[in-house]
């Protein structure tokens, strides 16, 4: 019993030390084309499922704030000579800002009209997006770099490696301390029981809009990393092919733990990076494992890891000598 | 009398007119008011262009005849494509988010059996119909069947069948746009009569067709002793499964019917305007905006939100000021925004439950 929890223990140390070495034991590709690839990927995943898990509502309307942030700018810093940083908070404020008013508009519904709703809503955008003379049309816009100070995102990815980690920490732990506050447990109060809510006094369809906006945020924020590690961004990088790439990390992941989007990403990453070399028809196989994902564990791979986890746990427990029956001994918690 | 309930409760109101004064003043006929002004600016904005030149050949009245048949076409694939996706969603409270795979793999089967086999257009229709329907038919019996009432998992698994159908299009059709030659009947322009103007033949019969569709589904499901079973189904599903009717046979016939139908819009799309990658996203997304616009689950609300997204999609091209034209997707967007502010559940909507 105790062996197991410290493996477990050293495992998670293992994973943050990996983390926390990765550009310098895993070379230049791994860390741009890989780890911060999942990394931003991991993000927009994130804002599908803390919006699933908090709000109960599956958006495919990420798409299009995500390219609202990474457009902007994009836009501002290349065409205008702005300071990457001033651009980057302007696009993520025009995202939030976006995502005020598609909260709105979609808020009154919930379930499948809400992912009917942001799916048109995403559709429109990036018909827009390629329309737009600003945003360069379907070629996009080419030579956004990041912040000097992060150096380049191809050839020294260890900067911006650290930096988006960070980003992603902080949306991390920003998150599992919103869904703490007053307003969390409002939310949550929401998305279990808006009848209930609403007759005691709270605003649903504002709280609805406002988790939508934050959601915007944190998807503004990807599409700014995108834009940075990619060093370009155009209408097709928010084509309806990335909405579905967000959504099938997020259930691979698992809807509703919110680490379980960078697992997610990691998987889907990995997959369109190698896939390629073994079978041209790998976004078959990553169709299949999606749908094998909803078809047996609803709950994703971070899901399937609690059930064992459990399991290990029931079945170590029962084969110890019961030492004190009354120990009310807490409940395994993850590390 | 008093048009839509509700009106006249608890203001004390006395007629309608002061039922409808009552409104206005309490400031809740503001956001129909305001999308009536547009919607109206709009209808004049078109009929001012349409009219500055006359009536004569010289003017602009040929062209508006044309736009006006191109839109009307469009609203009639539209209707055929969304209606299906209203019938799965109505009775059995599925999004099928692969129906706009159904139909473009409708599109390419007819184009398989047609190019490669040379049989005639309206073999290939029938064949393309049939199979997808089977198609459809096997997805909901081995995926959608046993998690009924689970809403958001079974839209997640039709997102995943539509990955996978995709990808495998792309495999064997490739990824140059196809398209599927009309029947001989039809090939030619079919003189109109006015102003020396001629049209596709083809298109011309699509319009017929989604009419005679639209009016067999409705005698279907209005006046027939199925239509009567589905209806029940709709309005409570567990009432009409208690009282004998089996509603897993129901559901299989309307997932069938609906990939059929989603079949032959593809067929119809893809003689009319080309099938390629993407295309699938394109219809699965224009059917929803015509749900969204119409109401989910009524037919009425398809065939009405079809016309209103083929007619501003189409006059919003042509008549918006040359330097606003790349923006008319902004259009759309207003008409989703607008009809989502004031009915959230869409124009004809039913209560629910």
């Amino acid at each position: 019993m105790t062996t197991y929890l410290l493996l477990r223990r050293a495992a998670v140390v293992a994973l943050l030390a990996v983390l926390a070495l990765l550009p310098v034991i895993g070379g230049t590709y791994i860390t741009s084309a890989i780890a911060v690839q999942s990394m931003w990927l991991g993000l927009c995943a994130v804002s599908v499922t803390f919006l699933a898990s908090y709000g109960g509502m599956i958006s495919l309307a990420q798409t299009g704030l995500f390219g609202v942030a990474g457009l902007i700018t994009a836009a501002l810093s290349v065409q205008n000579g702005w300071d990457p940083w001033a651009a980057a908070a302007m696009g993520i404020a025009a995202a939030s800002l976006v995502g005020l008013v598609f909260g709105a508009l979609a808020s009154s519904s919930t379930g499948t009209y809400f992912l009917m709703i942001t799916l048109a809503l995403a559709e429109i955008s990036y018909y827009l997006f390629a329309a737009v003379p600003a945003f360069g049309l379907h070629e996009g816009i080419n030579g956004v770099f990041p912040p000097a100070i992060l150096g380049d995102p191809v050839l020294d990815p260890a900067g911006n490696y650290y930096f988006v980690l960070a980003a992603c920490v902080a949306v991390y732990l920003g998150l599992r301390y919103l869904v703490r506050t007053p307003f969390g447990i409002v939310l949550q109060g929401v998305r279990d029981d808006p009848i209930r809510m609403t007759s005691l006094g709270y605003n649903v369809r504002l709280h609805r809009t406002l988790i939508f906006a934050v959601a915007a945020g944190i998807a503004g924020l990807a599409g700014v990393l995108s834009a940075w590690n990619n060093t370009r961004i155009s209408a097709d990088s928010v084509s309806l092919a990335v909405t579905i790439g967000m959504l099938e990390a997020a259930v691979i992941g698992g809807l509703y733990r919110l680490e379980g989007a960078w697992a997610g990403a990691l998987v889907v990453v990995a997959l369109t990076t190698y896939g390629p070399a073994y079978t041209s028809r790998y976004n078959t196989f990553i169709g299949l494992v999606f749908l094998a994902i909803v078809l047996i564990s609803p709950g994703g791979i971070v899901g399937m890891w609690n059930t064992i986890d459990g399991w290990i746990i029931r079945r170590l427990r029962r084969r110890q000598p019961p030492t004190s029956t009354a120990d009310p001994s807490p409940v395994a918690r993850g590390g | 009398m008093a048009g839509d309930g509700g009106a006249a409760t608890g203001n004390g109101a006395l007629t309608p007119v002061h039922s409808f004064l009552a409104r206005l003043r309490s400031g809740r006929m503001l956001g129909p008011a305001l999308w009536a002004v547009l919607g109206l600016g709009g209808v004049i904005g078109v009929g001012v262009q349409v009219l500055e030149n006359g009536l004569g050949p010289d003017g602009r009245v040929p062209q508006f005849i044309l736009v006006t048949l191109n839109s009307l076409t469009l609203a009639a694939l539209f209707f055929l494509a969304a209606v299906g996706l209203t019938l799965i969603f109505g009775l059995m409270r599925v999004v099928n988010m692969a129906h706009g795979s159904l139909y473009l793999l409708g599109g390419y089967v007819a184009y398989a059996i047609s190019t490669d086999m040379g049989l005639e257009w309206w073999m290939a229709a029938v064949v393309a119909m049939l199979s997808v329907g089977l198609l459809g038919l096997v997805m909901e019996q081995l995926f959608l069947r046993w998690n009924l009432g689970q809403d958001l998992r079974q839209a997640l698994i039709t997102i995943a069948i539509s990955v996978i159908l995709a990808d495998q299009m792309l495999d064997k059709f490739g990824g140059m746009p196809l398209k599927v030659s009309p029947p001989d009947a039809l090939g030619g322009p079919f003189g109109l009569g006015v102003y020396d103007l001629s049209y596709s033949a083809f298109r011309l019969f699509v319009i017929g067709v989604a009419i005679a569709i639209g009016m067999a589904l409705w005698v279907w499901i209005q006046r027939t002793r199925f239509g009567m079973v589905i209806r029940a189904g709709i309005d409570d599903r567990a009432m009409a499964s208690a009282v004998g009717v089996n509603v897993q046979v129901v559901f299989a016939i309307a997932f069938f019917a609906g990939s059929c139908l989603a079949a032959l819009s593809g067929v119809f799309g893809g003689t009319m305007l080309s099938l390629g990658p993407g295309q699938d996203v394109q219809f699965l997304t224009n059917s929803i905006v015509v749900v969204i616009i119409g109401g989910m689950g009524s037919l009425g609300g398809a065939a009405l939100g079809a016309l209103l997204l083929a007619f501003v999609q189409g006059y919003a091209g042509v008549y918006l000021p040359q330097d606003l034209a790349p923006y008319s997707l902004v259009v759309t967007f207003i008409l989703v925004a607008a009809v989502l502010a004031v009915r959230p559940q869409g124009l004809f909507a039913r209560a629910e439950r």
